[in-house]
């Protein structure tokens, strides 16, 4: 069952391009991650997923009643609003303590109910929003580079905890991240989006694809590196949009 | 004889309803930073003063057909990329100035142009009561009605949308009741103070609240206090009473500064 179909999803911003004839879908149970360079549009994706941005054409499909948990990038709290964990859990429904608790418990974040949201560290706030993310039973839980501002032993604690989640509740997961080689080990399915998608795949297979070197190449050295002496088996990716200069990643 | 006749209970019952409306939507006012959109939209409203006059409908029309135009005005601009402050700036007061300058146009009717920059609490009538907690309890009711949904906008819009919630109605939804606040307080406070009325006391209550609902709670007791207090004080010492009220407010807001200063001193 999809649970998100995009078709030929094309959106401006200030009259430029961000996206451009994106076809994407999601099917229940699955994990997907999006990765791309910075003002690739994988922010764009996930906003336009949830229907806080208008497609300029092409179509995005909800399944009917489908509850979407939301882990956004960030999440500025201003200072004149008070607020503890306990009530931030309550938005927008309100939920009793028991399924607040069980929540945190989830997201391994017990024991901070009574805390103000302004008083967390990076983790504890990340992991909060990931609890409040699954109070509504999600069927697609969605993070946008939800590791941001994390150290990298704070970030894979993050993903673990996620997959946990996962197990548990069943649902899919669609993720955006920078830190490559964490988030693939996870996916069932790795799309790699420069204003369109550049190639999807398995994991192995968009590591080892021409158009994923030719994003990362530069800039991930070592960890590219490691995907590319492991896998050298052939793929047939449907690519029929432009690219960048495959040969800089050779 | 009933207790409505003396007109010291008709105002503190006026200055009582506009405190404990006024309050909560001026917590939203301080949490979205809309401190200077309070601002415009009850400084537009002299020119509903000057409109209602001249079409012989009731002040209170005018000046809510007027506010929500300002309002929806400046909601509409800030999208399109124009700075905020610099816009709320230009708006807020040529309006007031192209109000002034309408009322001056205004032949035959003499109009006591001090009740309406500073209000006239202690001329409050049975009407204007009536009009003043018919609006009062219609924003209370609206907040009441929208809370969650309006937290959760004012919180992030993308929570709201992943939610299913409009965050755009609900900024409308604060609009309306913004302009409901501007067009009942005009009467009790004046156009210049309302902003006041709105962000004083959610200021003041912001050091004792540990969730919204309750700073919310003590921003509408602080407003409903410095309502009768104000009321009071003027009465004893002769002096205007709207701007009485705001000082007040403002007395205590100095008061709750000073004190969540002093515990935090002593905390660290």
């Amino acid at each position: 069952m999809s649970l998100v179909t995009l078709t030929n999803l094309t959106i401006h911003h200030g009259g430029n391009p961000v996206l451009t004839g994106v076809n994407f879908n999601i099917q229940a149970g699955e994990i997907v991650t999006v990765v791309g360079p910075n003002g690739s549009g994988k922010s764009t994706l996930l906003r336009a997923i949830i229907g806080a941005l208008q497609p300029s054409s092409g179509q995005v499909a909800r399944a009917s009643g489908l509850r979407v948990g939301y882990v956004p990038q960030k999440l500025h709290i201003d200072p004149t609003l008070p607020l503890t964990v306990r009530r931030f859990l309550s938005l927008p429904l309100r939920v009793t303590n028991a399924a607040a608790t069980q929540a945190l418990e989830q997201a391994g974040a017990g024991r901070l109910a009574n805390q103000q949201m302004a008083g967390l560290s990076g983790g504890q706030f990340q992991r909060v929003l990931l609890a409040r993310a699954l109070l509504c039973d999600p069927q697609l839980l969605i993070l946008d580079e939800a590791t941001q501002g994390l150290d990298q032993p704070g970030s894979a604690a993050f993903y673990q905890q996620i997959e946990t989640v996962r197990q548990h509740l069943g649902c899919a997961v669609l993720m955006v991240s920078h830190e490559l080689h964490v988030v693939m080990a996870a996916s069932d399915r790795v799309i790699c989006l420069n204003g369109h998608v550049c190639c999807e795949g398995e994991p192995e297979q968009v590591a080892s694809a021409p158009e994923y070197r030719a994003l990362f190449g530069s800039g991930t050295q070592g960890a590219l590196a490691l995907y590319r002496h492991e896998h050298n088996h052939s793929h047939d990716q449907d690519c029929t949009h432009e690219h960048h200069d495959h040969e800089a990643a050779q | 004889m009933t207790l409505l006749d003396s007109f010291l209970i008709r105002a503190a019952l006026a200055g009582l309803g506009v405190a404990i409306a006024a309050a909560p939507l001026g917590c939203f006012v301080v949490w979205r930073r809309m401190a200077y959109f309070g601002d415009a939209t009850a400084h537009a409203s002299i020119l509903g003063v000057a409109l209602a006059l001249s079409f012989q409908t009731s002040i209170f029309t005018g000046v809510l057909v007027v506010s929500l135009l300002m309002a929806t005005t400046v909601s509409t601009l800030s999208n399109r990329g124009y700075a905020m402050d610099t816009l709320l700036g230009v708006l807020a007061h040529s309006a007031l100035a192209f109000g002034l300058v309408a009322v001056s146009f205004l032949q035959g009717v003499r109009i006591d142009l001090m009740a309406y920059l500073f209000g006239d609490i202690l001329a409050v009538g049975r009407l204007d009561l009536a009009v003043i907690w018919g609006g009062a309890l219609l924003v209370l009711a609206l907040l009441w009605w929208r809370w969650s949904a309006l937290l959760t906008a004012t919180l992030n819009p993308d929570l709201a949308y992943a939610a299913g919630i409009d965050p755009r109605r609900e900024q409308l939804v604060l609009t309306i009741a913004l302009a409901l606040v501007v067009a009942v307080a005009i009467k009790v406070v004046g156009v210049l103070l309302i902003a006041a009325m709105l962000i004083i006391p959610a200021a003041t209550s912001r050091p004792f609240a540990s969730t919204p609902e309750r700073m919310a709670l003590i921003a509408a007791a602080i407003g409903g206090l410095s309502a009768l207090g104000g009321l009071q004080l003027a009465f004893a010492l002769d002096t205007p009473t709207g701007p009485t009220i705001v000082c007040l407010a403002a007395v205590m807001f100095a008061l709750s500064s000073l004190t969540s200063l002093f515990f935090r001193g002593n905390r660290i």
